[in-house]
C-alpha cells in the first residue's frame, strides 16, 4: 500500500420502489451529495468507479456509458465494476485500490439502480443460471435463500421464528433511517403469517426491489486530514469467490456447506488481518451487511466470527445483534429493507462510514463506534466482500 | 408520490447456446440411453454433476466418464407456491440430489408429490430422504428428460 485511504464523503438518495428520475439523474444526486460532504467539486476528483450490477432490471444495457456525463466522468479515468449483489462493495474496493496504490488521490465511487422498473426481477435473476442444467427449474435468488435455509435448519435446528426475528429487528431499525425503503413495527407473527414465496422463505424474509443512488468519495490520507471532518478510514478490504455450483456445497465431496457463508469467513479473515482485528465481537461495534434474506444474515454473522456456527438464531433472540446489543447488525435496516442491487453493498459502506463519522441520523447512530464491518454478496451467494472502516488506522 | 410519466418498453433476444463437447456427451447419453453419466477427475476421483470438462479442484481435464446411480439422497429443496414471470407454473418442488456414485448434487424437479399442504410436503422432502430418477418416455436431449420422485 503506497498510501492510506479514507471515505470523506457519503451520498445517498431516498430509496423507494419507483423514482421519478433517470439513472444518470439518480447517480448524479448521490454523487453531488458525497462531493458536498467532502467539500469538493467534480473538478477535485481524479477518477471515477461506476457501481453497476446486472443492467436488465433497469432495462438499459451498460448504463455506465449513459452516466459518464452526469457524474463528471467526461475526460477522466472511468471504470465500471460488476459482481452482482456484491457490486457496490467491489466498486468501493476498486476505489480504495486506486487511492492506496498511489495512482490517484481522490476517487468518486457512485452508482444507482431501479430494480422495480422491470416487471419481475426474479425473471431476470433466473437467467444467472446456465441454460443447460439449472435455469429450467424455476431457480431464483429466493430459491437460493430457501436452499440455504433448509440446510441451516437441518444442520443447526434454526427455525422459521428465528429467521422472522431478523426481519422484525431490521424493519424496526429502518424506522431510524429516513432513506430506508421498507420500515415499520412488525411482529414475528406478521412474518410467519406472510405468504410463502419459496418454502421456508416468506414475504417478510425477502428484500424489496428498490430504486436509488449511492456514492462515496475516497481520498488519500493527506487530503482526508484536510477535509475538516472525521474520516472513515478503510482499514481492511477483501473479496473472495466460490464455486458457482450450489450442488457442490451440500453433502458428498462438498468442501464447504451452503448453510455456512465460509467464503465470507475467508474474506473476513483477510480483512480482519489487514485491520488488526482479532476478536470481531469485541472490536467491531456495527455490522452493515448485505443480507437480502433473513437466513443470509443468520449465516453471515456466524461467518464474520461474531458467534459460532449455528448459534446466531439463539443469540439474535437474546438481543445480541440489536442496536444496543454486542454488535449492532444493520442499524440502517440493511438490505432486507432496501435493495437497489447495483449499489446495495455500497449503501452498506455509506451507512457504515456515517457511523464512524458520527453523521448517521439520530435514530440510526450507534454510540462509540470505532470499527464497522460492511459486507457485499453476489452471484450464487458466491462473491463475498468485506470492508473494515475505522475511526483511526 | 409525485406524478410519474413512464415509457413502456422491453427487450427480447433469442439465443442458440453451444453445449460444449461435455454437454453433448451428457445429453446424448440421457436422450439415447436413458442414462446419467458424469465425468470423473483422474486425479481426485471427483464425479461431477452437472458435468464439467475439467476438475475445478485439480485443474486437470476430466475425460473419464462413469454411470451414476438412478437413486440418490436429497441435500436441499424448496417448494414454490407463487407465480413468477416466465417461470414454471406453481406449485413446483425442486431438490438438489446427490445421486449414488456422484460427488456433487444436481438440481431437478420433484414430481408426483402433493404440494397442496406446503408444510406437509416439506416434511416429506427432508434432507437425507431418498429419491429415484424417473426418465421421461419421450426424451429431447434436455435436462428435463428426467425428474426426481420420492421413494
Amino acid at each position: 500500500m503506497r498510501q492510506r485511504a479514507a471515505i470523506i464523503g457519503v451520498g445517498q438518495t431516498p430509496y423507494r420502489s419507483h423514482q421519478n428520475f433517470t439513472i444518470p439523474e439518480l447517480s448524479q444526486q448521490a454523487a453531488l451529495q458525497a462531493l458536498e460532504m467532502a467539500g469538493m467539486t467534480m473538478d477535485d476528483i481524479d477518477a471515477i468507479v461506476y457501481s453497476m450490477g446486472p443492467s436488465q432490471f433497469l432495462g438499459v444495457n451498460d448504463p455506465d456509458k449513459w452516466c459518464v456525463d452526469s457524474i463528471g466522468g467526461r475526460h477522466k479515468p472511468f471504470m465500471r465494476i460488476h459482481t452482482g449483489g456484491a457490486t457496490g462493495a467491489s466498486a468501493a474496493q476498486a476505489g480504495f485500490c486506486h487511492v492506496a496504490s498511489g495512482l490517484f488521490n481522490t476517487v468518486l465511487v457512485v452508482g444507482a439502480d431501479k430494480v422495480r422498473e422491470c416487471k419481475d426481477s426474479q425473471q431476470v435473476l433466473n437467467t444467472i443460471w446456465d441454460p443447460f442444467y439449472e435455469r429450467r427449474f424455476g431457480l431464483t435468488t429466493i430459491t437460493m435463500a430457501a436452499f440455504q435455509a433448509v440446510r441451516h435448519m437441518h444442520l443447526y435446528g434454526t427455525t422459521e421464528e428465528q429467521m422472522a426475528l431478523v426481519a422484525v429487528r431490521s424493519w424496526g431499525n429502518a424506522l431510524g433511517n429516513p432513506l430506508a425503503h421498507l420500515k415499520g413495527k412488525i411482529s414475528v407473527d406478521d412474518v410467519l403469517k406472510s405468504p410463502y414465496f419459496c418454502w421456508p422463505i416468506k414475504k417478510y424474509d425477502t428484500c424489496p426491489s428498490s430504486a436509488g443512488g449511492a456514492a462515496v468519495v475516497i481520498a488519500s490520507e493527506e487530503i482526508a486530514r484536510k477535509s475538516g471532518r472525521r474520516p472513515a478510514w478503510i482499514k481492511g478490504c477483501s473479496e473472495f469467490a466460490n464455486t458457482v455450483f450450489l450442488g457442490d456445497q451440500m453433502g458428498g465431496r462438498a468442501q464447504m456447506d451452503f448453510a455456512d457463508s465460509d467464503i465470507l469467513a475467508m474474506a473476513a479473515a483477510e480483512a480482519y488481518r489487514q485491520a488488526g482485528i482479532r476478536e470481531p465481537a469485541r472490536e467491531i461495534r456495527v455490522a452493515e451487511m448485505y443480507a437480502p434474506f433473513t437466513i443470509c444474515e443468520l449465516s453471515m454473522v456466524e461467518a464474520l466470527g461474531f458467534c459460532g456456527k449455528g448459534e446466531s438464531g439463539r443469540l439474535n433472540e437474546k438481543g445480541f445483534f440489536n442496536r444496543e446489543g454486542r454488535v449492532a447488525v444493520n442499524p440502517s435496516g440493511g438490505t432486507l429493507c432496501t435493495n437497489a442491487i447495483a449499489i446495495a453493498a455500497l449503501a452498506r459502506i455509506c451507512d457504515g462510514a456515517l457511523q464512524i463519522m458520527g453523521l448517521a441520523p439520530e435514530g440510526m447512530q450507534v454510540e462509540n463506534v470505532r470499527n464497522v464491518v460492511c459486507t457485499g454478496e453476489g452471484g450464487s451467494f458466491q462473491f463475498h466482500a468485506v470492508t473494515i472502516l475505522g475511526a483511526d488506522h | 408520490m409525485d406524478h410519474m410519466e413512464t415509457l413502456p418498453g422491453g427487450w427480447s433476444v433469442e439465443y442458440s447456446y453451444a453445449m460444449g463437447l461435455t454437454g453433448v456427451k451428457f445429453f446424448t447419453a440421457l436422450k439415447e440411453e436413458a442414462k446419467i453419466i458424469a465425468p470423473k477427475c483422474p486425479k481426485c476421483s471427483l464425479v461431477m454433476l452437472p458435468p464439467r470438462s475439467f476438475c475445478e479442484r485439480c485443474f486437470v481435464e476430466a475425460d473419464q466418464w462413469v454411470d451414476v446411480g438412478v437413486e440418490g439422497m436429497i441435500q436441499s429443496f424448496t417448494i414454490v407456491p407463487i407465480k413468477f414471470e416466465s417461470l414454471p407454473d406453481p406449485p413446483y418442488a425442486v431438490a438438489y440430489v446427490l445421486l449414488d456414485g456422484a460427488g456433487t448434487a444436481m438440481v431437478n424437479f420433484v414430481k408426483n408429490l402433493d404440494l397442496t399442504d406446503i408444510r406437509e410436503a416439506a416434511r416429506k422432502l427432508a434432507i437425507g430422504n431418498r429419491v429415484r430418477v424417473v426418465f421421461e418416455k419421450e426424451r429431447k436431449g434436455t435436462i428435463q428428460d428426467f425428474h426426481y420422485e420420492l421413494i
